[in-house]
Formats: structure tokens, C-alpha cells, sequence
């Protein structure tokens, strides 16, 4: 098991050059069975992320560019009529895979981003009164430009509590740099990658994170750590906000290949579980803050 | 602090001065209390509707109106009652640039004070009982503002039983204060003048209806304890000011007292010792059983046989007396003295000179008892309601109206015996009191009010003659609810009716007498006393301060232990043993921060001793193992304890 998830790690990280830790990121998010949402400037490898992420677990993937006249149908798919058979018959739109990339999710209107986000968190889409199943596992990458970028939507604050992570990429470092340059890496070699895993390994693995040990001293801390967002900030952490902490410490420790959570975990994570959250009053160093003074039991 | 109020905390903080305020109604002027009242409600409503708070210049006309209208009602700022009607107007208008949580402990320490207040007013028991309700409710209001969680901040019943348990912990080092805070003799700062009004008790003169008035009035003039034999009742004359001389109506004492000569007792029989508890009544007098001898400190003997204080009796006096029953007062009768005791005014009551006249040839003796004859046989009536008596009151009372209260009797008879030519003068005091049996000591009242008549006769001295007596014998030997018909005009406690109702009374009364002798009267001579008991030495103020400095850092002490020992005992074994570790590496300059992991915080350690490095390191992971893991292996907590062991800071590092 153990193995697997070191491999996942590896063979992303021969693409995504020198961002061991948002890779780790990434896989957490997806090992606690949450949508993630990647922020950055064009061309940081928000894609190309996503895009190995999908190859290297093995799961089906696509992608769709969001535009402001994407409208709903073109994500989740319409019913059209059939001559033949004189009834609709329902033509899956590109929703209906394990990994969706949602590129530039907030260039689409508001209509479009709901649309997709029900499906989130539903795990199923309703076209004419017949409900759909998604396939498991599914998982949304969505990736958005920084919000002061012309042309973009902001996504709300209650779809944004539907992504369970928010990372960001930054650019890589000098070494790293250079390899890319050099044409060592990047998007150009992403297909040239070798699945380690499938959808049913995925899944095993994310059965595994429920497994990883919470002790009641971690639960005390990271009740703590709701408690201090919720006296101590203008917003407080939802409680699914403090579940979705709880699950990507579990699985942080998990990839770590421990099977109890310990603070180093919690703390890992969570400036990517909370910040997207809570930083609404453009503090963003809301997650530092609530990491230094929030004590240890 | 500079947090602002919430909606939660205003609310309080309004409860808890409300109620201070009700405690004071009866001490303020009702435009105090109504203008109080009012801006707590505008703060209320500022809060409610979120209007803007009242800018300064709004709140300077509405001071200045309100410093005019305490000078006006007060005729100035000073004293106690300008002092907190000012004071508690202040506090309430405080209220509306109450902004932070800085502002509001500002109100509440001034609320704290105002409670004190209460007992510039009175000390009683029921003051101390009042005074209990506002000081939970303002540490629940306090403590109130010191919780952050929202829940807890709602919960009333939880933060009252707080404020109720903090102040419970808080009676030892009160008891200790009280015992051993040094006592400074009198009192620790000058009343105003204005603290003593309305004390009642015996005046300087007697006019008719005097003695009536206070006869209605039931409040405890003093109460005495009896050391052995307690005398009959109709012996219980507590003598006060001897009255000379008269004027019209109304009889004084002597107009002048240089030159009169001290009067010589000579006493005989068993002494009796008793205790007196005297209510402070803002005048001399010092009441004392018929005849004193020994006589308190601070207070002298007039000539005429009354015991006066130095100074106004503005506190509760507690003294030793000594009196004797059967004695011999002013044998030899100077000339000055002579005239004084016979002086009446040319031309008034002429009836009842020219009864006296008619008296001529009797012994003075004879003339006594011919007097008390005509009292005893002629339908004369005790009753507190006399009819008003005319120009000649003297002869309008012995043969018209016949009605008339112990005054009546006192006035007339002396005035008879003079016409008479029998030297005469009047002794107000008390007569009789309530035996509690409670605490074996009797209570005497206002409405125990007297006044009797002392004649001078050659070779016995100054005897006393009560006319009261011969008119209505039950006065004296019962208590005046015997001797009236007309029981409804006394006040509740003198009347015989409501039989349990006295005996809750003097229960309660007994009570009292308990926190006066043991609370109030614990003064600087007490206080050396009841430590002398103590420690078997005689104490100084020194020792006072160092025992009680080093007895309350005692207690402060074991309560900080414990209070630590228990926390530590919440620690596990894991938790304990790595406290250890951490003050070694405290050595080393190390502490973690608030935020700061195990793991991260070894990192940090490793760094600065890289020698160790291998060590801390495993001692955190085995550490976290440990905290968090499923199941941890006992093994492991030996293994951390060995490890720990293993670690050593050496100050060089």
C-alpha cells in the first residue's frame, strides 16, 4: 500500500518539478475523497498537475476549458430526441469521468460554476427527472486564475467550502527550473506516464485514510483549533470544514505511512483545508495565525 | 480590554447596577433614582437599535445640570448623602461612553464601591444580607466578560453558581482581615454630620407629649446584661438628665450649672454589675441603672447624679457599670441648690399653690404621701392620648382633665411639691425592659421612655417618688403594655398581643445582639483582647500586620499547590516525563512556542544542539507514538523514560 502511494508521488513528481510538497497536497485531497481546487497565475502547471494526477492513479479524465458561455448542458450533457426509438435518450456530457478538470472554473457564470458544484457534492446529476450516477471514484480539479484577473467570477463562499483544499503552485526553483528548460519535465512528457494505480486501488486506499488512527488528545487540538476560528475571526470553520481537516490529516499521515494522526499533520494541512475558508477578509495570513496561537494539548 | 461589549455583556452589567441601585433607593432623592434609571434605559436602547452613542459635548450640559441639581438638593457636594447620589448619578451616566471592556470594569469597580456605600447607612445584619445579592451578581458579571466561549457566556445559572463559589472562597482571608487587620481606636475616618440624623432618643427638656412621641417609637434604646442578681423590675430606673428648672411649659435642665456643688452619694447593699449596650442616639447622655458608681471611661459625673459622655454617643457603646439600689444622694442641700429645686414662676397655676398651700403644718413627708393619696384616689387616668391642657397646665391637669402619661404626673407633681415647699426636680431616663431569655439580657426601648419626680428631704437626701406608680402600678411593675387600655397606639413589639411573633422577635433580637457585641463591637481593645486569648501574649499592631500578611500568604500558597498538584495529575505518565525533558532543554534556552508541534519543536532543538541530535529527535518521535497512536506499547513509555534519562543539557551548550 505503502508502496503504491510512494510511486503515485514519485512518478508525479517527475513532471511536476520540484513541488514535492503541493503533489503530496494534491493526493491528500484526493485520499480524503475531496475536490480540489488549484489557484494560480497562467502557466504554472496547474493543468499539466492535474492532468498526471489523473494518469498516474489511472482513472479516466477530462478536461473542460470553462468559458463565460459554457453553459450547464455542456458539462453534464443533454437529452436529445431519437428519431428511432421516438423518445430523448441522454448524451453524457464530459462530468460523466473519475477526474474532471474544471480549467479556469471562474471564467464561467455563476449558473454553470452551481451546476457543477451540485454535482460535486451530490456525486450524481438529475437531467429531465432521471438521476445520473457518477462514476466512483470522481473528483473535481478545478483550477482558477486569481480572482483580481479581468473576466473571472468569484466563486462564492458556499461553493467555495465545497472544495476541501485549495493549493497553490508558485514558481518552481532555480534547479527545477532549469530541468524544465532543459525539457526534462513539464506537460510535453505527461503522457508519456505509466498508471501505478487504478480506480479500485483509489478507492482501497481511501478506505485505508478512515483506518489511520485520531487519538482524543489530537481530537482536543483540533477542536481547539475550530473553537479559536470561531471565537477569535469574523467566520468560524463549518463543521464539515472541521470533518474535511480531520480527513486530510488522516490522510496526510497515511502518505507519511503512519497509521495515527499526530499536530504535525493537522498543521500540514491545514493552511490548504482552512485558508480558501476563512481568508474572506483578505487576511491571508489567517492560517499562520491560527497555527501560532492555538496551544498544543 | 479594548474588546468591545457585546449585546450579552451590556445586559449584565445593566442587571448587576440596577440592582445596586435598589439596595440605595431609600438613600437617594428620587431625581437620582429616575435619572439612573433613565440612561441605563438609553443605554439599553443604544444597544438595541444600534443608534449612535451620545457624543461628548451631549454629556457635558447634561453633568453640569446634574452636579446643580445635587448642589441644590444637598446645599453642597459634601457629606454622604451628596457624596453618592453624586456618585450613583455618575456611575449610570458613566453608562453611555461605556464603549470597551475597559469602560466596563471601570462601572464595575464603581459598582463594587457603591455596595460598600451601604454601610455607611447602617451596619445591621439585614444590611450585610442585602449587600450579598449585588456582590454575586457584579463577580457574575465580571467573570462574565472573562469567558471567551460564546456558550459559557450565556449560561446564567453556571456564571452565578461561579460568582457564588469564588466569593465563598474568598471568606477565609475575610475572617482573617477581620480578626487581624489592625483596629485603629474610634472610628477610621469622621462621619458627616449628616450620618447621625435621625437617631431618636431621650432630648435635654420635657414638654408635655415628649415622652408620649417616643413612646411610640420601638427602636432598642439600649440593652444591658446583668453580671449577678438581676433587681426587681420596679428598681430598674435608668436615670438620665435631671431637670431643674422651668419655663412655661416646658422643664430644663438647671439654667446654669457653675458653682452648683457635686452631690455626695453614700451607698449600702449588694453592688449590681451589669452591661450596658448603648444605641447611638447623637447626644450625651449615658444611661445607667439608679445609682451609678462606676462609671465608663470617656464620660463624667454631673453634679445631680447623670452620666454624661465626653462626646455625642455616635456609635454603638458597649461598657462595665456598677450601681447600687439602696443609697443616700445629697445629703446637705446648698443654698443655690435650695432655690433651684424650688423655683416656680409668680402667678401661674394658682390652684395648685393654693392647694399646696393648704398643706401648711405637715411634715414633708406627709405632704408626699397627700399628694400621692390625691393621685391614687381622685380618677386620674394613664393614658397615652391626654387632652390639651390650658394656659395653667398644672392646675388644668390635677383638677380638670385628670388625663395625662407620665410626664403629666412627673411635671405636676414636682410642681406641687415646690408650691408645697419641698424641694423637687424631674429625672427622665428609662424604666423597666424586656428580659430575652435567648441571650439572658433585657432590651429596653424608646417606648420604655420615663419620668419621675426626686424630692430632697432633710437627712435622707434626694429620695425618689414615682407618681406614675400611684396612679397606675402596672407601668412599673409590668411594662407599659399592662398599664395602657389603648394598646394599638404602641408600636408592634411593646404590644402583648402576637405572642409568637415577640418570641421570633427576641430570637432574631438575640441575633443581633450577637453580631453588635461580636461584629460591630469588635473594636481596637477587643480585637488586643481576643488575640491575647489567642496567643496568650500581648500583641501589637506590628504582629497584627505580619501575622495577617503571612497567614493569608499561607493560605494563598497551599491553595496554588493544590490547585497545581491537580492540574499535574490530569497529565499522563508520557506527558509528565517529557515536562522533565522540557525543563532541561529549558536550560538550554529552549521552550516550545504556543503553536508549536513536538516534532517541529525537536527540529528546532536539534538545531541548536547538534550533538543531541539523534537523541531529541527519537525522543519526540517516540513521544508522539506515545500521544497519539492507537495503541501505544508500554515498552515505549519505559524506552522514553530511558531516553529522557539519557539527556543532558550542559550549560556550555
Amino acid at each position: 500500500m505503502q508502496k503504491t502511494i510512494q510511486a503515485i508521488i514519485h512518478a508525479t513528481s517527475h513532471i511536476i518539478l520540484g513541488k514535492e510538497q503541493q503533489v503530496k497536497l494534491s493526493l491528500t485531497c484526493l485520499l480524503a475523497g475531496g475536490h480540489l481546487l488549484i489557484e494560480d497565475l497562467p502557466g504554472m502547471g496547474k493543468t499539466t498537475l492535474a492532468h498526471t494526477l489523473a494518469q498516474v492513479l489511472g482513472l479516466g479524465f477530462r478536461r473542460t476549458q470553462f468559458t463565460s458561455d459554457l453553459l450547464p448542458a455542456d458539462i453534464i450533457g443533454v437529452s436529445v430526441f431519437d428519431r428511432n426509438t421516438s423518445s430523448f435518450q441522454f448524451h453524457a456530457g464530459p462530468i460523466f469521468t473519475n477526474v474532471l478538470l474544471a480549467d479556469e472554473i471562474n471564467r464561467a457564470t455563476p449558473k454553470t460554476q452551481s451546476a457543477l458544484l451540485e454535482a460535486m457534492e451530490e456525486h450524481q446529476v438529475t437531467v429531465d427527472g432521471n438521476t445520473h450516477l457518477l462514476p466512483q471514484p470522481f473528483f473535481v480539479i478545478a483550477t482558477q486564475n486569481p480572482k483580481h484577473h479581468i473576466g473571472t467570477f468569484a466563486l462564492p463562499e458556499s461553493q467555495l467550502d465545497r472544495f476541501l483544499m485549495r493549493i497553490t503552485l508558485g514558481y518552481p526553483d532555480a534547479q527545477s527550473e532549469r530541468a524544465l528548460l532543459k525539457n526534462q519535465g513539464g506537460r510535453a512528457n505527461a503522457s508519456s506516464i505509466q498508471a501505478v494505480c487504478d480506480a479500485d486501488g483509489l478507492l482501497k486506499l481511501q478506505q485505508q485514510v478512515h483506518q489511520v488512527h485520531v487519538s482524543d488528545a489530537l481530537l482536543d487540538y483540533l477542536q481547539a483549533l475550530i473553537q479559536y476560528t470561531r471565537t477569535q475571526t469574523n467566520e468560524g470553520l463549518s463543521p464539515r470544514a472541521g470533518l474535511g481537516l480531520r480527513q486530510c490529516a488522516q490522510a496526510w499521515a497515511l502518505i507519511d505511512g503512519r497509521d495515527f494522526v499526530t499536530p504535525e499533520d493537522v498543521q500540514a494541512v491545514l493552511p490548504s483545508v482552512v485558508a480558501h475558508r476563512l481568508a474572506q477578509d483578505g487576511n491571508s495570513n489567517i492560517a499562520k495565525q491560527i497555527l501560532d496561537q492555538v496551544a498544543i494539548t | 480590554m479594548n474588546r468591545l461589549l457585546t449585546p450579552q455583556h451590556l445586559k449584565w452589567l445593566l442587571v448587576s447596577l440596577a440592582v445596586v441601585l435598589g439596595t440605595h433607593i431609600p438613600n437617594l432623592p428620587l431625581w437620582v433614582i429616575m435619572a439612573s434609571i433613565s440612561f441605563g434605559t438609553w443605554r439599553y436602547l443604544l444597544d438595541r437599535y444600534q443608534w449612535a452613542m451620545p457624543k461628548i459635548w451631549a454629556l457635558l450640559p447634561i453633568t453640569l445640570i446634574i452636579c446643580v441639581g445635587i448642589i441644590v438638593t444637598f446645599k453642597g457636594f459634601f457629606g454622604r448623602d451628596a457624596s453618592l447620589s453624586l456618585l450613583v448619578v455618575m456611575c449610570s451616566l458613566k453608562l453611555l461612553e461605556t464603549k470597551t471592556l475597559r469602560d466596563y470594569m471601570l462601572v464595575i469597580v464603581l459598582a463594587y464601591f457603591l455596595v460598600g456605600n451601604l454601610f455607611l447607612f447602617n451596619q445591621t445584619i439585614a444590611t450585610f444580607g442585602l449587600s450579598i445579592a449585588p456582590l454575586i451578581l457584579l463577580t457574575a458579571t465580571l467573570i462574565n466578560i472573562s469567558f471567551k466561549d460564546a456558550g459559557k457566556q450565556r449560561d446564567i445559572q453556571f456564571t452565578l453558581k461561579l460568582a457564588a463559589q469564588l466569593l465563598l472562597q474568598a471568606v477565609p482571608v475575610m475572617l482573617i482581615l477581620f480578626v487581624l487587620f489592625p483596629r485603629i481606636p474610634g472610628p477610621l475616618w469622621g462621619l458627616p454630620q449628616d450620618a447621625n440624623s435621625g437617631m431618636t432618643g431621650l432630648g435635654d427638656s420635657l414638654q408635655f407629649g415628649n415622652i408620649s412621641n417616643l413612646t411610640k417609637n420601638s427602636a432598642i434604646a439600649f440593652r444591658v446584661q446583668f453580671k449577678n442578681a438581676v433587681p426587681e423590675r420596679n428598681q430598674l430606673y435608668w436615670r438620665g438628665p435631671v431637670l431643674w428648672h422651668q419655663e412655661d411649659r416646658s422643664w430644663t435642665m438647671s439654667s446654669s450649672k457653675i458653682g452648683l456643688q457635686p452631690e455626695i452619694a453614700k451607698v449600702s447593699g449588694n453592688p449590681i454589675q451589669y452591661t450596658m449596650t448603648l444605641e447611638p442616639h447623637n447626644r450625651l447622655w449615658m444611661l445607667m441603672l439608679d445609682l451609678p458608681t462606676l462609671i465608663p471611661q470617656d464620660a463624667r459625673l454631673t453634679h445631680d447624679y447623670s452620666v454624661v459622655a465626653n462626646k455625642p454617643v455616635r456609635t454603638r457603646l458597649r461598657y462595665d457599670a456598677i450601681s447600687f439600689s439602696s443609697y443616700q444622694l445629697g445629703l446637705s442641700l446648698g443654698e443655690r441648690e435650695r432655690l433651684l429645686s424650688l423655683q416656680i414662676n409668680e402667678g401661674e397655676n394658682p390652684k395648685t399653690v393654693q392647694l399646696a398651700e393648704s398643706w401648711q403644718g405637715l411634715s414633708a413627708v406627709d405632704k408626699i404621701n397627700t399628694a400621692l393619696k390625691r393621685y391614687r384616689e381622685q380618677p386620674f387616668v394613664y393614658t397615652l392620648k391626654p387632652p390639651r391642657l390650658d394656659d395653667n397646665p398644672v392646675d388644668d391637669f390635677l383638677f380638670n382633665t385628670k388625663r395625662g402619661f407620665c410626664e403629666h404626673y412627673a411635671t405636676s407633681f414636682v410642681y406641687l411639691m415646690r408650691a408645697a415647699g419641698v424641694p423637687a426636680r424631674i429625672v427622665t431616663g428609662y424604666q423597666g425592659g424586656e428580659y430575652n431569655p435567648n441571650g439572658n439580657y433585657y432590651i429596653v426601648r424608646q417606648s420604655d421612655a420615663h419620668a419621675w419626680a426626686e424630692v430632697w428631704l432633710a437627712e435622707r437626701g434626694w429620695v425618689r417618688v414615682d407618681p406614675t406608680a400611684a396612679v397606675s402600678p402596672e407601668r412599673i411593675e409590668n411594662g407599659i403594655s399592662d398599664a395602657l387600655d389603648e394598646t394599638d397606639e404602641l408600636p408592634l413589639m411593646a404590644r402583648p398581643d402576637y405572642p409568637w411573633l415577640k418570641k421570633a422577635y427576641l430570637n432574631w433580637d438575640s441575633v443581633n445582639n450577637g453580631w453588635n457585641q461580636w461584629v460591630l463591637g469588635y473594636d481596637d481593645k477587643k480585637q488586643l483582647d481576643f488575640l491575647k486569648k489567642l496567643s496568650g501574649k500581648n500583641l501589637n499592631l506590628m504582629h497584627m500586620l505580619i501575622g495577617m500578611v503571612s497567614i493569608i500568604a499561607v493560605i494563598m500558597g497551599l491553595t496554588t499547590y493544590f490547585l497545581v498538584k491537580q492540574q499535574k495529575a490530569k497529565l499522563n505518565p508520557a506527558q509528565r516525563i517529557y515536562a522533565q525533558y522540557l525543563k532541561q532543554l529549558k536550560r538550554a534556552g529552549l521552550t516550545p512556542n504556543n503553536g508549536e508541534t513536538v516534532l517541529h519543536f525537536a527540529a528546532r532543538a536539534a538545531d541548536a544542539l547538534p550533538h543531541q541530535q539523534t537523541l531529541i529527535m527519537d525522543i519526540a518521535q517516540r513521544y508522539n507514538i506515545i500521544t497519539y497512536s492507537a495503541s501505544p506499547k508500554p515498552l515505549l513509555l519505559e524506552k522514553l523514560a530511558q531516553l529522557i534519562k539519557q539527556f543532558h543539557v550542559n550549560k556550555q551548550q
